[in-house]
C-alpha cells in the first residue's frame, strides 16, 4: 500500500464560557472572545500523528472558516502535520451541517487519494456531532465514530476501531477509505515542536481554497445549501438558584443538609 | 437551494420515530420520543409511526404500539441484527422514501446520531440536532426545535420550511413516555427489503453493551469531580443512603475511576433528579447542562470562588473528605433513630 494520507478536520471555536448574545440583533457577540481549536479535534490530530509515527504517511489539516483561523491552524501544523488547507469564501457563510459536510467533502475530493478522514466527536459550539457521518455519506465511504483507539491492518487495507458506547463498547472493522470521529480526551495531544514552528508559521503556509477552487455547486454551499434556518437565538436563561451558603462545622452542615433532604425528597 | 428528495407538498401528515432496542428491550429514549410524538400528533390529528429494524424483533412492534404508535414500519432481516451504518441507513432510507413522513425523530445516541447524519445527507434535508424542545406549528406544519450550543449557554430555535422530512435528534431524558396501553390498536407494516451481505462494509468484531446503568431517572444524584480524587466509594455510600445513584464529571471517567455511563453533561447524561449533590466539581458549562433540570442542587467545593456555586441552591465551602463522611454519619444515625 502506498503511504497513508490522513486528513484531520479542524474547527476553530470560541471559548464557550465567553460567548454572549446581543439581545437586540440576536447575533453572537464575538468581539473580545478568545478562540481555540475545538478540543476533540486535537485528540483527532494526535490519533493521526500517532499513526503517522507508526506507519509513515502524511497528515493534512482541513478547515472551513474565515481567514483569522489561519494562525490556529498553523499552531496545529507545528505539532507535526504536513499540509494545511483552509476553505474560505464568503459564499460558505451560514452553512448548516448539510452545507458544511458538502463543502468539506469537496475539499477532500480535491486533495485526492485520502485514506482516513479524522474528525472530533462534536464541536464545542454547534455541537451537533453530525458532521462525521454526513461527510462519510457525501464521500460514499465507511465510518467509525466515537473512537478511543484505532489500529491499522495495512495489508488488508482495513482500520479497526474501538468505539465507545454509553453502556459498553464495540470493536469494528471497516475497509479504507473511512471517516473516523474521535472522543474528547481519549489521548494526550502532543505539544508544538519548536523546531518546526518557524516553518509552520511562514507566510503562505496555509493553502486557501475558495468555492471556485473547489468546483462547488452554489446550491449546496453556505446559506443556499442549508435547509435549517435559525429563527431565534438567545442566551439560555440559567435557572435561578438560591445560592445560599451553609456555614458551620462539618457536623453542623450535615444537620442543615438533613433538613434539605427532608424537605426536598419524597419519603 | 438544495432540493430534498420530497417536498412539503408531497409529505404525509405523520411523525416517524426511530425505535432503538438492545437485548430485546426498546430504549427509553425511543419511548420518550413516542410519548412526545403522540402528544404532537394528537394536537394536529396526524399519525405516529415507529421505524423498527432488527432480527426477530416483531414483538417489540406491539410494545411500540402500546406506547403510542399507530403504525410500526418493520424492517426484519438477519443482516439487521446488529447496527451497521450501511444496513440501517439503507433500510431507513427506503422506509422514509416510501412513507414520506413530515417529521422524523431519532434519539441523540451514538447510533441515532450516526444514522441521522447519513440520512439527512442522503435525503438532502436538514437536521435539528440535540433538541431540548419540539413543537409543530399547527398552521404551517413546520417543526420548531429548540437547540442549545456553546455547552448549553446559548439557545436557538431552528426550523426548515422547504425540506422534508424535518429531521430532529433528541437526547435521552428530555421527554417522558406516555402510559402504556396494551389495548391500543395499531398496524405493523413490513418494509420490503433487499439486503445483501456485500452491501455491508462494517464488520462487528466484538461487542459489549447494556450494563443497565441509567442516570436519567435517578431521584438523587451524587456527582463527583476531580476534587474527590477517585473516592467514588464514599459517594456510593451517600447515594445508597439517599436512594440515589453516583455520577461523575468527565475527568474521573477519562482517568478510569468510574464507568462512562455515569458521566454527566454535554457529552454525557442529562439528569433530572430531585436533589443533585456536586462534590469537588468546578462547574464547567459542559458539566452544568447535565444538572440544569435538578430541583435542588447542593455543591461542596473547597474553593469559595468555584463557578459551581452559581448553579447551586446550597453552597458548602469545604473539603469533601471532611463534609461527606459527616453527612453519611448523620444520615445513618437518623436512620437508627427512625428505626428505634
Ligand atoms: C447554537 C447552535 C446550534 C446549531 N444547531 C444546528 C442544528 O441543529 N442543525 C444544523 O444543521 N446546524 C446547526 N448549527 C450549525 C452548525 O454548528 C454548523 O453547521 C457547523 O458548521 C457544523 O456543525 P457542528 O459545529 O455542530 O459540527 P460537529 O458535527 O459537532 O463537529 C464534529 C467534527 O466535525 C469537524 N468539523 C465541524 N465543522 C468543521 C469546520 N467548519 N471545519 C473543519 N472541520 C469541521 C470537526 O472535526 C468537529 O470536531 C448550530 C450552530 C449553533 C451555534
Ligand atoms: C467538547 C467537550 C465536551 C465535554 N463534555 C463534558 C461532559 O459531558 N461532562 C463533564 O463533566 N465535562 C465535560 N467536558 C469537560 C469540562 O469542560 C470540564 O473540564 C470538566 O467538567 C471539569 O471537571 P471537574 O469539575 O471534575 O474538574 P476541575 O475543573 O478540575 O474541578 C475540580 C474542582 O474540585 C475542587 N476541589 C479540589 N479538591 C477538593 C476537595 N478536597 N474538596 C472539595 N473540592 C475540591 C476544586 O476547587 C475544583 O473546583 C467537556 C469538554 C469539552 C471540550
Amino acid at each position: 500500500m502506498p503511504d497513508l494520507h490522513m486528513v484531520v478536520c479542524v474547527k476553530v471555536v470560541p471559548k464557550s464560557e465567553e460567548i454572549r448574545v446581543d439581545p437586540e440583533t440576536m447575533h453572537l457577540i464575538r468581539e473580545g472572545v478568545r478562540s481555540e481549536i475545538n478540543p476533540p479535534d486535537m485528540n483527532a490530530l494526535e490519533m493521526a500523528l500517532d499513526l503517522k509515527d507508526r506507519h509513515g504517511g502524511r497528515v493534512s489539516l482541513l478547515s472551513m472558516g474565515p481567514p483569522p483561523f489561519e494562525t490556529y491552524l498553523q499552531a496545529a501544523l507545528a505539532m507535526g502535520a504536513d499540509h494545511v488547507y483552509l476553505l474560505s469564501d464568503r459564499a460558505f457563510a451560514g452553512a448548516d451541517t448539510l452545507a458544511t459536510t458538502y463543502t468539506l467533502a469537496q475539499g477532500i475530493r480535491k486533495l485526492g487519494d485520502v485514506d482516513i478522514v479524522f474528525c472530533g466527536e462534536e464541536s464545542a459550539d454547534g455541537a451537533t456531532g453530525q458532521v462525521p457521518s454526513g461527510l462519510a455519506e457525501w464521500l460514499n465511504v465507511g465510518q467509525l465514530t466515537l473512537l478511543t483507539n484505532i489500529e491499522m491492518d495495512l495489508k488488508r487495507g482495513v482500520a479497526r476501531g474501538h468505539r465507545e458506547l454509553k453502556g459498553g463498547y464495540e470493536i469494528l472493522e471497516v475497509p479504507l477509505p473511512v471517516v473516523v470521529s474521535v472522543t474528547t480526551a481519549c489521548n494526550e495531544p502532543r505539544f508544538m515542536d519548536y523546531r518546526i514552528k518557524p516553518w509552520a508559521f511562514e507566510a503562505g503556509r496555509v493553502t486557501v481554497w475558495t468555492a471556485g477552487d473547489l468546483d462547488a455547486d452554489e446550491n449546496h454551499i453556505g446559506f443556499n445549501g442549508s435547509p435549517t434556518v435559525v429563527s431565534s437565538l438567545a442566551e439560555a436563561p440559567s435557572r435561578e438558584r438560591k445560592k445560599q451558603f451553609l456555614e458551620g462545622s462539618p457536623a453542623e452542615i450535615a444537620q442543615l443538609l438533613l433538613n434539605v433532604f427532608r424537605e426536598d425528597l419524597p419519603q | 437551494m438544495t432540493v430534498s428528495l420530497y417536498n412539503p407538498g408531497e409529505e404525509q401528515k405523520s411523525i416517524l420515530v426511530f425505535l432503538e432496542h438492545e437485548g430485546g428491550v426498546l430504549a427509553n429514549v425511543s419511548l420518550e420520543l413516542l410519548g412526545k410524538g403522540r402528544e404532537m400528533a394528537d394536537g394536529l390529528h396526524w399519525s405516529l409511526a415507529g421505524l423498527l429494524m432488527g432480527h426477530q424483533v416483531a414483538d417489540l412492534a406491539h410494545e411500540a404500539i402500546a406506547y403510542g404508535a399507530d403504525e410500526v414500519w418493520l424492517g426484519e432481516h438477519p443482516l439487521l441484527q446488529f447496527f451497521t451504518i450501511e444496513a440501517y441507513a439503507h433500510t431507513a432510507f427506503q422506509a422514509v422514501s416510501d412513507g414520506k413522513p413530515s417529521v422524523f425523530l431519532l434519539g441523540a445516541t451514538p447510533n441515532g446520531r450516526d444514522l441521522a447524519g447519513r440520512l439527512a445527507v442522503r435525503l438532502r434535508t436538514g437536521l435539528n440536532a440535540d433538541c431540548s424542545g419540539l413543537r409543530i406549528d399547527p398552521d404551517s406544519g413546520v417543526l420548531v426545535s429548540e437547540v442549545s450550543g456553546f455547552g448549553g449557554g446559548v439557545l436557538a430555535l431552528i426550523e426548515m420550511r422547504t425540506h422534508r422530512p424535518q429531521m430532529a435528534t433528541v437526547r435521552p431524558g428530555v421527554f417522558t413516555p406516555s402510559e402504556m396501553d396494551r389495548n391500543k390498536n395499531g398496524k405493523v407494516i413490513e418494509i420490503p427489503l433487499v439486503l445483501e451481505e456485500d452491501m455491508i462494509q462494517t464488520q462487528v468484531v466484538e461487542r459489549e453493551v447494556g450494563s443497565g446503568i441509567d442516570l436519567t431517572r435517578t431521584p438523587v444524584l451524587v456527582a463527583g469531580g476531580r476534587g474527590i480524587e477517585g473516592d467514588f466509594l464514599m459517594l456510593q455510600k451517600l447515594a445508597d443512603l439517599l436512594g440515589g445513584d453516583v455520577g461523575a464529571t468527565r475527568p474521573p471517567v477519562d482517568e478510569g475511576h468510574i464507568e462512562r455511563q455515569r458521566q454527566i453533561g454535554q457529552t454525557g447524561v442529562v439528569c433530572s433528579p430531585e436533589v443533585a449533590i456536586c462534590c469537588g466539581i468546578s462547574g464547567a458549562f459542559h458539566f452544568v447542562v447535565g444538572i440544569e433540570k435538578a430541583n435542588t442542587v447542593i455543591a461542596i467545593n473547597s474553593d469559595p470562588e468555584a463557578p459551581i456555586f452559581d448553579y447551586a441552591d446550597y453552597c458548602i465551602v469545604g473539603d469533601v473528605h471532611q463534609i461527606i463522611p459527616e453527612i453519611i454519619t448523620a444520615l445513618r444515625s437518623e436512620g437508627e433513630i427512625a428505626h428505634a
